[in-house]
């Protein structure tokens, strides 16, 4: 049995192989030789998307051009971030008080690890409430909601037409939200299933995929509309992405209500893995696949390899699941085929890396101006860190040590918050105003925004790893009492709440600018939201 | 290639890893009947899991000791290697994840007194200095001394947590919660075997 699917397992990825080569002789991946280009309209190349876009058709003051000289191109584009705009807003205005709620929930819980006594008198407010709750709500309350904005507005701009059916995805929007409402009441009220990532009651866990439903609806019927003739690998990993969650979730919640003991733990690891791998990585990349290029005016390094990454992510990332039972009570053979699969990881991660950051390259002035790209690259390169990191800990020999300790959180936390929640913070900054054609009214806030959780953030992975660590080399310890790997964690227990509260800090000036900027607050700006001015750029480079 | 084909194939591939990883588990030991030596939980010691999961306590607390060959839990008194059959009646499985505290699935071998339980439950830092555990006070009723009810059992805490007057009460929830701690107990002989040394795989870079 074991030996049997094993063999499988190895030959189905052969298979994958076999066809993604088949797939690039006949030029399937290949998308002609246009297909990095097709975000782009003639002209286009080399001149980088307007940064302000509310004055998207105003001619360059420097060059006279109006980017590119094609106004029909420009025009449809504002047509199409216009035809997404109340499901776009409805999603990252959710997302965003999700967010505030879901860091103060952490914050409380960081404290509570190092101030066990403090607010123990209800139940509500007990650690192993607070947990959960701070995990669902940024999970599926904010990553997710955040995710499917920015899926919802990419559509109709890398299909080139308008979105249709966006009022499924209003109603998507409603369900969700009521989704995360029911389910992070009831974690509170201590109705939990008590499956980590599947917590929720499973009436919550039914309006999950009926909104997942709805929310990818649209992109089939934008698609049937598309002008144009190639996919752009961004659609790939959306298309798939949307797919992907009713599934997870279907399968994932509806097998964990019949199973027990061992498979039950396996069906668990097996979903909550693709939540991060097949979920939130998914919607990252395919918005930084297209804002990296799109900002800089290049199209990206080798776009095939961006379209075998993409298989070989779906195929691998779909497996690892069982690297968070390492050393614990299951076949060998499962926790096998999960290592051997982290270990191939490398492939897509590499295939993103090359692409992304050699796209990037020399042309890292624009991360002095531009929020957008500050924020995706940075969650870009943090991408191929914790991928990185994740194949490490994978293997046995380092799994052993991390395992069950701090570690893994900051590993989490480097995941889900310097790769996704980056990139879709940066994502927000190029698309809300767009949507609703305003631009941000407070650059400064931008730039108040990111240091704070830039700087709270590393105090936090920083110090976690380094807690993390002894913790583990202490209970590795067989002489040394348990309790020493409890206190020389406490430094950076507290260190991690000082970090914690800087982005909490952060959240709230985001919250405050975003809601600034759907009111119409403020000056209306002529000049692009940039953190540095251009003139002052443009200066510094003819010196 | 076309959006049908990006459909099928990423489901396809979802729905395949699924059954490796769910299915062939389930089909393999779904069905190995409970080892003798293992007991169902009682009626409270069902009721006290409830609470257990309730509270979160698996959000710090693993029920998976390893190997020797691969950690010295064993020799910390956490208990031999689990096996599948450990797990014959759990439901939802609380394995986890983390060790913030110490691995609970034989805390009933090496800590079989109620009342330190109960003590320890109330304040941590009672019974064990400088710990990080939460206190749970709400699983007990703080009563004045004099009006206890006959039927009521009270918990010796010892200063500085005790306050002059007030007696504290055992609730049934705390006796439930304790009840499923003292059932764990996973030292019952296996005919599994246990995980062998790690697989040649990882050696490779
Ligand atoms: C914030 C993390 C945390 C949570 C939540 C937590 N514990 Fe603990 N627990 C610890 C730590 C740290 C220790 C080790 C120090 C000590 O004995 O108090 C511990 C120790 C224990 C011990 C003693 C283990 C031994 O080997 O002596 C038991 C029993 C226990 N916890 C039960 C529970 C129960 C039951 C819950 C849920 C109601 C719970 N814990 C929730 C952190 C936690
Ligand atoms: C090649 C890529 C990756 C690999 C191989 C990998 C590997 C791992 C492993 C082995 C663990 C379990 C650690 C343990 O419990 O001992 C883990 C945990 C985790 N990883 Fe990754 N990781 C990768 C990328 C990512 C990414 C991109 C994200 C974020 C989107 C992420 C988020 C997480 C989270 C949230 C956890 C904690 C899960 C939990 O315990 O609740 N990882 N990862
Ligand atoms: C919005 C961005 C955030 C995201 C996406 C996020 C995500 C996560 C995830 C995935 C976990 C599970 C980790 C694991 O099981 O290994 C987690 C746990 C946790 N997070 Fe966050 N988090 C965010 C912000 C914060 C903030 C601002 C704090 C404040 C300090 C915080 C504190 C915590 C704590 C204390 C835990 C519990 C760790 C434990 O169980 O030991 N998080 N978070």
């Amino acid at each position: 049995m074991a030996a049997a699917v094993l063999v499988t397992t190895f030959l189905m990825g052969i298979v994958a192989l076999v066809a993604v080569l088949w797939a690039v002789a006949k030029g399937q991946l290949s998308g002609g030789s246009n297909g990095a280009r097709v975000i782009f309209a003639p002209g286009e190349l080399g001149i980088g998307e307007n940064p302000n876009p509310t004055a998207d058709l105003e001619p360059d003051p420097e060059t006279g051009l109006v980017q590119g000289q094609t106004i029909d191109e420009l025009q449809a584009r504002i047509e199409a971030d216009i035809s997404s705009r109340q499901p776009v807003l409805a999603f990252a205005g959710s997302a965003v008080l999700w967010l505030v709620l879901g860091s103060v929930l952490g914050l409380i819980a960081s404290i509570k690890m190092h101030e066990p006594d403090w607010l123990n008198e209800s139940r509500l407010l007990t650690f192993g409430r607070l947990r959960p709750m701070h995990l669902n709500v940024v999970a599926y309350g904010w990553l997710s909601m955040a995710g499917i904005a920015s899926a919802l507005w990419l559509i109709p701009r890398l299909l080139r037409t308008t979105l249709k059916g966006g009022g499924f995805a209003l109603l998507g929007a409603v369900l969700w939200n009521v989704a995360v409402l029911g389910g992070v009441t009831s974690l509170g009220a201590g109705v939990s299933e008590g499956l980590e990532w599947l917590e929720f009651p499973w009436p919550v866990d039914a309006l999950f995929v009926l909104a997942g439903g709805l929310v990818s609806l649209p992109l089939f019927f934008t698609l049937r509309t598309r002008r144009v003739e190639h996919l752009y690998v961004s659609v790939w990993y959306l298309t798939a992405a949307l797919v992907w969650f009713p599934i997870l979730f279907l399968v994932g919640n509806g097998f964990s209500l019949f199973a027990h003991g061992v498979p039950q733990a396996t069906v668990n690891w097996w979903f909550a893995h693709n939540v991060l791998g097949l979920w939130f990585t998914p919607l990252a990349l395919a918005a930084s696949y297209y804002l990296i290029p799109k900002i800089i005016g290049r199209p990206i390094h080798s776009y095939q390899l961006s379209l075998m990454g993409f298989w070989a992510l779906a195929l691998f990332y779909s497996h690892v699941g069982i690297h968070h039972l390492i050393g614990g009570p299951v076949p060998t053979w499962l926790v096998t085929v999960s290592i051997v699969t982290s270990m191939m990881m490398f492939v897509p991660v590499v295939a993103v890396a090359i692409n992304q950051h050699f796209t990037m390259w020399g042309h890292f002035r624009y991360l002095l101006t531009s929020p957008t790209l500050r924020f995706v690259v940075l969650g870009a390169v943090t991408y191929t860190l914790v991928s990185f990191q994740g194949s490490l800990h994978s293997l046995r020999t380092l799994n052993t040590l991390t395992h069950f300790t701090h570690y893994t959180v900051a590993h989490a936390h480097l995941g889900a918050y310097g790769f996704a929640s980056m990139i879709f913070f940066g994502s927000m900054y190029f698309y809300l105003p767009r949507v609703v054609r305003f631009e941000w009214p407070y650059p400064r806030l931008i730039t108040a925004h990111f240091w704070f959780v830039f700087i709270g953030f590393g105090v936090y992975f920083i110090g976690l790893s380094i807690g993390g660590l002894l913790q583990g080399f202490a209970m590795l310890r067989a002489e040394s009492p348990f309790m020493d790997s409890v206190t020389v964690t406490i430094p950076f227990l507290v260190a991690r709440s000082v970090g914690g509260a800087l982005m909490n800090v952060g959240h709230l000036i985001f919250a405050g600018h975003v809601l600034i900027l759907m009111l119409h607050f403020g000056r209306a700006r002529t000049a692009p939201a940039q953190f540095k001015p251009l003139a002052i750029i443009a200066a510094e480079l003819k010196s | 290639m076309k959006p049908l084909e990006i459909t099928l194939g990423a489901a396809s591939i979802v729905m395949f890893a699924g059954a490796v990883l769910g299915l062939a588990p389930e089909l393999q030991l779904g069905s190995i009947s409970p080892p003798a030596g293992l007991k169902p939980y009682t009626l409270s010691e069902r009721r006290g899991r409830a609470t257990y999961v309730d509270l979160g306590c698996m959000y710090c607390h693993s029920q998976q000791p390893r190997d020797k060959v691969q950690a010295p839990d064993e020799e910390r008194g956490w208990g031999r290697a689990a096996t599948p059959g450990d797990y014959s009646y759990d439901r939802p499985h609380l394995l986890g994840t983390m060790r913030t505290g110490p691995d609970l699935l034989n805390i009933g071998v090496r800590q079989p007194s109620e009342d330190w339980h109960l003590l320890h439950l109330y304040q941590p830092r009672a019974v064990v200095p400088g710990s990080i555990m939460p206190s749970y006070p709400f699983l007990f009723v703080k009563k004045d001394r004099n009006l206890l009810y006959p039927g009521d059992r009270t918990l010796k805490v010892p200063p500085p947590y005790d306050e002059p007057g007030v007696a504290v009460v055992v609730t049934e929830e705390a006796r439930d919660l304790v009840a499923y701690l003292k059932s764990l107990k996973r030292n019952h002989p296996t005919d599994e075997l246990p995980p062998p040394v790690p697989p040649p795989e990882e050696a490779k870079p």
